[in-house]
């Protein structure tokens, strides 16, 4: 426990020594606000529920940054070698990258409460759905992490890490698209399977069970993976 | 205690070590030595439980490497090939990472790596961001890093490449400083390293221990014969003549002849026979002038080049 939290600390510091993270975060703050803005601009309702859909695809794009380096970087340097040398076991290592990029992730969506701020302080707001869709966000969002970092464990290219994090995070947004137009497929499982239609509920303001145990499961699934993933060097 | 039998590691059909085994006692320096491709980085990866054998075991400290891996490990300072690091850190920063994943507490770690930063030289660049460092820096933190959490067992691979004649130096003299109360292996395909730093070689040549025992042997048992070198003024072909009746002298050969009549000679003989003494005497005898007389051992440099290259 306290070797996932020394690591999460590293990993923390060390985004903030790159630019990277000054860089998505800015981005993500200046796309987030301009929805924001717009769709209150339009809608005159003071409501979350437009920006939010919006920010999880801004997250979409730019989560895949995050966690690019989280092992490629690592590969590149060496690295890797001397930290698996000590006495860490692989899960917590990723553990600690995983709740690294999550922290940087909360921080960048704390910022927008200031929206919610001003929502609340011009417009009379239903807060529930907001709170809804922030658990939301946030649980879609580390499910991005997940997978970005499973992709940043296949390579120790940076670029490429992110192009597979990207695609796979998207082809598992739209993955319910194809429901229903195929044969033979039981489309309810794509629908299921689909980043996208579990996020509508929370959105909404409904918050249920089921769909917060998919996006654990998710996130869950992937971490494992990851964790194999790193391990492919102990196959003899 | 180092216990290494029958490691075997392919990589698809190809073997890049072969039936390899050895044992290392507490206290000992043992230079893992091979040319570039030999199979030394793939041993160091399976003695850290970095990588796992195709079959065969490792033991360190009677632990198995991959049964015990977290506990081994922490009785474990290694320094990969190539030295890797985290740039962006600063030193100090970095060695306090280390020490933390090493489970040095907490309240421990600043004087630790304070003693280790001094023993290593690299107090005075503490505050220094490792990009920033030179090669030689560099690879003192590299060393740092694999003393933290003060491990019984040492494994360096190449800790000298890349280094300049001056920073080989203060690197060698830094390991020897540390043999006092460490068990180390070191990997290198530099020859002088081992007989300078270590206690035993272990030569291996494509994935194959060659030869193994301590710098003085191997160059005793592999130098078949001994060499005398003379410079002697006098006639040469009645020089050698009379040397050859020599016991023991097997060869007699005329290297160069000088103006001025001085010849170098070049005396082979067996192993075992000092042939010195005999001929200095048939030389005063002769009334010939003896300039110079040494004699030659086979260097380590020799045999490397002897075990390793297939004739």
């Amino acid at each position: 426990m306290r070797t996932i939290f020394t690591i999460t600390l590293k990993e923390l510091r060390s985004y903030f020594i790159s630019p990277i993270a000054y860089v998505v975060f800015a981005m993500f703050l200046v796309l987030s606000g301009y929805f924001f803005s717009v769709i209150l601009l339009i809608s005159k309702e003071a409501s979350f529920r437009g920006a939010a859909s919006n920010i999880i695809i801004t997250l979409l794009f730019l989560m895949p940054l995050i966690t690019m380096k989280a092992f490629s970087e690592e590969k590149k340097l060496g690295t890797l070698e001397m930290l698996m040398t000590k006495p860490v076991r692989d899960i917590e290592v990723t553990l600690g990258k995983f709740l690294a990029a999550t922290l940087l992730f909360v921080t960048m969506l704390a910022s927008t409460l200031a929206y919610i701020f001003i929502l609340s302080k011009y417009g009379n707001p239903d807060m529930g759905p907001i709170w809804s869709a922030y658990l939301g966000i946030l649980l879609c969002g580390m499910s991005f992490i997940a997978l970005g970092i499973f992709a940043s464990t296949l390579t120790e290219n940076q670029i490429i890490a992110a192009v597979i994090g990207f695609a796979l995070v998207l082809m598992l947004w739209v993955l319910n698209w194809i429901s229903g137009n195929l044969n033979g497929v039981d489309s309810e499982l794509l629908s299921y399977l689909a980043l996208s239609t579990h996020l509508e509920g929370f959105v909404k303001g409904v918050v249920s069970l089921k769909d917060v145990i998919y996006y654990l499961s998710f996130i869950s699934f992937w971490l494992f993976v990851a964790v194999k993933s790193i391990e492919i060097r102990k196959w003899k | 205690m180092i216990e290494v039998s029958k490691l075997t590691k392919k990589y698809g059909d190809k073997a890049a070590i072969q039936d390899v085994s050895f044992n290392i006692a507490q206290g000992e320096v043992v230079g893992f030595l091979g040319p570039n491709g030999a199979g030394k980085t793939t041993t160091m990866r399976i003695l850290t439980g970095y990588i796992p054998p195709t079959s065969g075991e490792v033991k360190i400290g009677g632990l198995d490497v991959f049964a015990d891996s977290l506990v081994v490990r922490q009785k474990l300072g290694y320094l990969p090939e190539n030295t890797p690091l985290y740039l962006d850190m600063d030193v100090e920063v970095f060695l306090k990472y280390i020490a933390a994943l090493k489970k040095v507490t907490a309240d421990k770690r600043q004087t630790h790596i304070r003693k280790i930063m001094k023993i290593c030289g690299i107090s005075n660049v503490s505050q220094s961001t490792i990009k920033t460092l030179s090669k030689g820096y560099r690879q003192r933190v590299g060393i740092a890093q694999a003393l933290v959490g003060n491990p019984e067992y040492l494994i360096l691979d190449e800790p000298t490449i890349g280094l300049d004649p001056k920073q080989i130096i203060e690197i060698r003299e830094l390991i020897k400083s540390l043999a006092e109360d460490k068990t180390i292996i070191l990997s290198t395909h530099i020859l002088p390293e081992v007989s300078i730093t270590c206690t035993r070689v272990i030569i291996i040549s494509e994935g194959k221990i060659v030869a193994e025992d301590t710098p003085n042997n191997l160059e005793n048992r592999l130098s078949g014969v001994a060499k005398v070198l003379l410079t002697v003024k006098g006639q040469p072909e009645k020089i050698k003549l009379s040397l050859q009746d020599i016991t023991d002298v097997t060869e007699v050969n005329i290297k160069k002849t000088h103006p001025g009549g001085l010849i170098d000679l070049e005396v082979a003989s067996q192993k075992e026979a000092d042939v010195r003494k005999e001929l200095a005497q048939t030389i005063v005898r002769n009334d010939w002038d003896l300039l110079e007389m040494r004699r030659e051992v086979l260097g380590l440099e020799e045999i490397f080049l002897k075990l390793t290259t297939k004739e």
